[in-house]
């Protein structure tokens, strides 16, 4: 097997700056570069976009998205939530009331059924998967439904390999079993939840053996899980990438939490739905209105009252409408509407769906200043590039995870060279565009937040010590909350229950890039256990596991095209082409192809990508290419 | 209501430790007991996160009826019970185990065993240099960690770690039986041909250091490895969206190695590849 080194990236140790993008980069004084970027942002302050960051701190999303609102008078601040579990907050939102997921993890050690659906976590959340090994281990079943039979469903009681982009057939068809085995949870329906006559409607014509001819999931797999989860006392339904990286992945939530509206599997302890998320702090970047709709403590911009407090709090005028997402500033900068964009450890360049587009839009930008700790490739298209500190390792904090629990970050290493902590750049970037604002450390930062967002008043960073951890809600400073949310849809005094939780009308809308004679095969994507999104960081390590990037086929279809483990091939969609050596995973079916997004400055899978977007979170549809393989002229096997 | 389940009210159980009262909830074990009465029984084999396996034997203490001496990491506490833990019979017993498994095992990275062998005047030398070592070189077969079977005492609790206690991936087991028992990979293989996921759970809960972080074993043989000089942060990895704990072991502001806090309620002292080893990118520092 040829041995490929991956690109390793060396700290960023001093700013970079240069007069026009064809220049090459020259080091600069702090004094010159913060300058030059507050000078690029003022010309700019119409136009302006703050790409904020999943991976660091809720202190440094928070003063990030109060730069945007305050400093440059704009709510377009977004990160890569977005492309990734953006579906999962709206559709949880939209039901609940709150994005977040509903239980715990220690609460799948304790459940009855599990359904891991759209996850492989036993490679991407591992140490989540550890919480639900010992739920099985204490008797739970199982479900995995994904297209590929991961390392997850090896531990599942039945796999459903369904065709990807199905997730709403099969759900609609479970929704229907239940409700005609008599198994809805009548009473749960009645008393919380709205729209069930229509429900019932919309999914009456998926009958088992509709979604069998659809998904290509036997009936009889599909009937056994609709019973056991509809059946079991408690159950959890867990999801990642594989429902919400669709150009309907908003729909696809929506159709899940039906299931859970539909059995009362939800508000609960042990019974609920979890979203794996795919970044430290995805959860709480959002938590910390670093999204364009949301201020912080989750709160909605549309309100007026809400306004009127962030306003009181931080003198300023908040504007009274939603920003654009990060998927529309994208489309912004290509009407040219959006022309500077202030970009916080992020990697868009490589990370976006369709990446050829995604750089020619951001080389189209009048300024873009990027902080980060390595000189990505979003980095090298700067104009300047500002050297920051690795958020979990170099500086305080919090980060909030998947079961909402808001950690610790800790300080352990000094940065290197010149490198400073992001909310120190922001803050002095702030003060040379007028606003002067003081946080003698984080936990000033933090106590501010609190100070305005209710779900987090009760957590100090005393308490957060104390408890290892506190998740959200915590209103109060002496008392800790359920595990679990939403058990107010269980009262039995309306007052107390709330806003109904409505069921989700969400029809079938197949892949957008359709597989033809010429791109037969479906392409998807995801994550390997030893890798991370763009491997700009688990590049670094010397991994016995990394083997780098192939096109992973299944052993029919190598044999059908008459190709080899380690031999290139051309892979090529609608979009674009690149070269990949091909992997066999008896673990695919015909007509499915695998790869990740690890090694991109190897093979940038990202050209081959649609970027159909979801209309309601903007997530592109990572998970569904249409692609097709072509021997190279000269079969070359290296060896 | 409360978030921390409460569960089942666990009654206390009063017995008898040393000639004092003890009284501990249901179900804990007499080590449980003896630590929360400050006594320091000496233990290689026990681990706060694993199952107890009664391998080593230098935790037992006499319990009166018993016609043998007893594990403490596993004996449950029962009411009525009198247990002594620094009799005669009980520090013999503690001593030969020493001096069976110093004379047979490289102790020296294993933390406060020398302090034990003091304290029990155990002599381990008096076997002689013939005494049954494996006296084979450490393996190295990866970058990221190192297993020095030398340095083994046989406690499984590494295959306990790997296997259905928690990482369930199987990849280590005891081979062979009596004398010929040791810890190896299918087939005796190298790890990079296992099933092994460099999760480094067993690391976490080597005793002896026979498991340990190349990092580690690299500066030791370098004469570099000083744990006084050593700081231990706590934060939370940047890998996912799961929120372990890491505890990083720094060293001149090189991060040297990785643990988890084992009271943690995300980790259980548990993490996965790019949590443990997945550091290296924060000092590429150029």
């Amino acid at each position: 097997m040829r041995k490929r080194e991956p690109k390793t990236y060396t700290r960023l140790t001093h700013p970079l700056v240069r007069d026009s993008r064809d220049e090459p980069f020259r080091p600069a004084s702090w004094d010159e570069a913060l300058d030059r970027a507050a000078r690029g942002l003022q010309r700019n302050r119409d136009a302006f976009g703050m790409f904020s960051c999943a991976r660091a701190t809720n202190e440094m999303n928070y003063v990030a998205q109060k730069f945007a609102r305050v400093v440059m008078g704009t709510n377009n601040v977004d990160s890569c939530n977005r492309t990734c579990h953006a579906p999962s907050v709206a559709g949880l939102s939209a039901a609940f009331g709150s994005g977040g997921g509903t239980s715990s993890y220690e609460e799948i050690e304790h459940t009855d059924v599990i359904v891991m659906w759209g996850s492989n976590a036993r490679f991407a959340h591992p140490i989540f998967f550890q919480h639900v090994l010992k739920g099985i281990r204490n008797g739970a079943r199982m479900y995995a439904v994904d297209p590929r039979r991961t390392s997850t469903a090896e531990w599942a009681e039945s796999w459903l390999g369904l065709n990807v982009g199905t997730d709403i057939p099969m759900a609609h068809a479970i929704g229907r079993e239940i409700i005609h085995a008599g198994l809805a949870n009548e009473a749960f329906i009645e008393r919380a939840t709205t729209g069930f006559e229509e429900y019932k409607a919309l999914v009456e014509p998926w009958t088992l053996s509709l979604a069998e001819k659809v998904t290509g999931v036997p009936a009889a797999a599909i009937k056994d899980l609709a019973h056991a989860y509809a059946r079991a006392e408690r159950a959890q339904l867990c999801w990642t990438l594989g429902i919400t990286e669709h150009h309907n992945g908003t729909d696809n939530v929506r159709a899940l939490i039906n299931l859970s509206l539909l059995t009362g599997h939800v508000g609960r302890y042990g019974a609920g739905l979890q979203p794996l998320r795919g970044q430290n702090n995805v959860q709480g970047g959002g938590d910390m209105g670093a999204i364009p709709n949301r201020l912080p403590g989750f709160q909605d911009i549309l309100d007026p009252d809400i306004r009127l407090k962030f306003e009181s709090a931080w003198d300023t005028v908040i504007q009274p409408h939603y920003g654009l997402n990060l998927t529309e500033m994208f489309e912004a900068m290509e009407e040219g509407t959006l022309r500077a964009v202030y970009c916080i450890g992020e990697n868009p360049a490589q990370s976006e769906a369709d990446s050829e587009q995604a750089v020619r839009r951001l080389k189209a930008l009048d300024f873009l200043v990027v902080q980060d700790i390595f000189l990505t490739k979003t980095a090298e298209l700067a104009d300047v590039v500002l050297p920051a500190t690795a958020g979990w390792a170099e500086t305080d904090g919090t980060t909030t995870n998947s079961e909402r629990r808001v950690q610790r970050v800790r300080k352990a290493v000094t940065p290197p060279g010149e490198a400073r902590e992001d909310i120190d750049i922001i803050c002095d970037l702030a003060a040379r565009l007028g606003h002067d604002w003081k946080y003698a450390d984080a936990e000033a930062v933090w106590n501010e937040l609190r100070s305005v967002s209710p779900d987090h008043y009760g957590m100090t960073y005393h308490r957060l010590e104390e408890h290892q951890g506190i998740q959200w809600p915590c209103p109060s400073t002496d008392r800790l909350e359920p595990t679990y949310l939403h058990g107010r849809l269980w009262e039995t005094d309306p007052a107390k229950r709330g806003r109904l939780a409505p069921f989700g009308l969400v029809q079938h809308d197949p892949p957008v890039d359709l597989t033809d004679d010429q791109y037969p095969i479906r392409l998807t994507t995801g994550r390997r256990l030893d890798s991370y999104n763009t491997g700009v960081q688990s590049g670094s390590f010397a991994s016995p596991l990394r083997r780098g990037e192939y096109v992973e086929l299944c052993p029919e279809d190598a044999e059908r095209y008459g190709v080899v483990v380690g031999e290139e091939v051309q892979v090529t969609s609608r979009r674009g082409s690149v070269v990949a050596p091909v992997w066999i995973d008896p673990a695919l079916r015909p007509g499915l192809a695998f790869m990740t997004m690890h090694f991109p400055d190897e093979v940038d899978t990202n050209q081959l990508t649609i970027e159909a977007n979801c209309p309601i979170a903007g997530t592109a549809e990572f998970k569904a290419s249409a692609i097709r393989i072509e021997k190279l002229p000269v079969a070359t096997i290296v060896r | 209501m409360t978030a921390i389940p409460l569960g089942v009210p666990r009654r206390l159980v009063e017995f008898t430790i040393d000639g004092k009262e003890a009284r501990v909830p249901e179900g804990s074990t007499v080590l449980d007991a003896c630590r929360a009465a400050g006594k320091d029984i000496p233990t290689l084999c026990h681990g706060d996160t694993l199952t107890p396996k009664n391998a080593c034997r230098v935790c037992v203490v006499e319990v009166e009826g018993s016609r043998t001496l007893v594990p403490a990491c596993s004996r449950k506490a029962e009411p009525g019970m009198t247990v002594h833990t620094d009799t005669e019979r009980a520090r013999h017993s503690r001593k030969v185990v020493l001096e069976l498994l110093a004379s047979s095992v490289d102790l020296s990275t294993t933390p406060q065993v020398a302090g034990w062998i003091k304290e029990y005047e155990a002599k381990p030398d008096r076997f002689g240099p013939e005494a049954a070592r494996l006296n084979e070189a450490p393996k190295i077969d990866n970058d990221l960690y190192v297993r020095d079977y030398d340095k083994c005492i046989l406690c499984y609790k590494c295959v306990d770690a790997c296997g259905d206690q928690w990482q369930n991936t199987f990849a280590i087991s005891v081979a062979g039986r009596g004398f010929d028992a040791r810890i190896a990979v299918e087939h005796d293989a190298p790890l990079t041909d296992s099933a092994c996921v460099y999760c480094g759970n067993c690391i976490e809960v080597c005793p002896t250091g026979a498991l340990s972080f190349k990092s580690e074993f690299d500066m030791r043989a370098a004469g570099t490895w000083d744990e006084s000089q050593q700081t231990e942060t706590t934060t939370v990895c940047a890998y996912c969206g799961v929120g372990c704990n890491l505890t990083l072991h720094v060293q001149d502001n090189e991060i040297v190695k990785v643990t988890s806090p084992h009271d943690n309620p995300v980790t259980h002292g548990n993490l996965c590849i790019k949590g443990r080893f997945g550091y290296q990118h924060v000092q590429n520092r150029g």
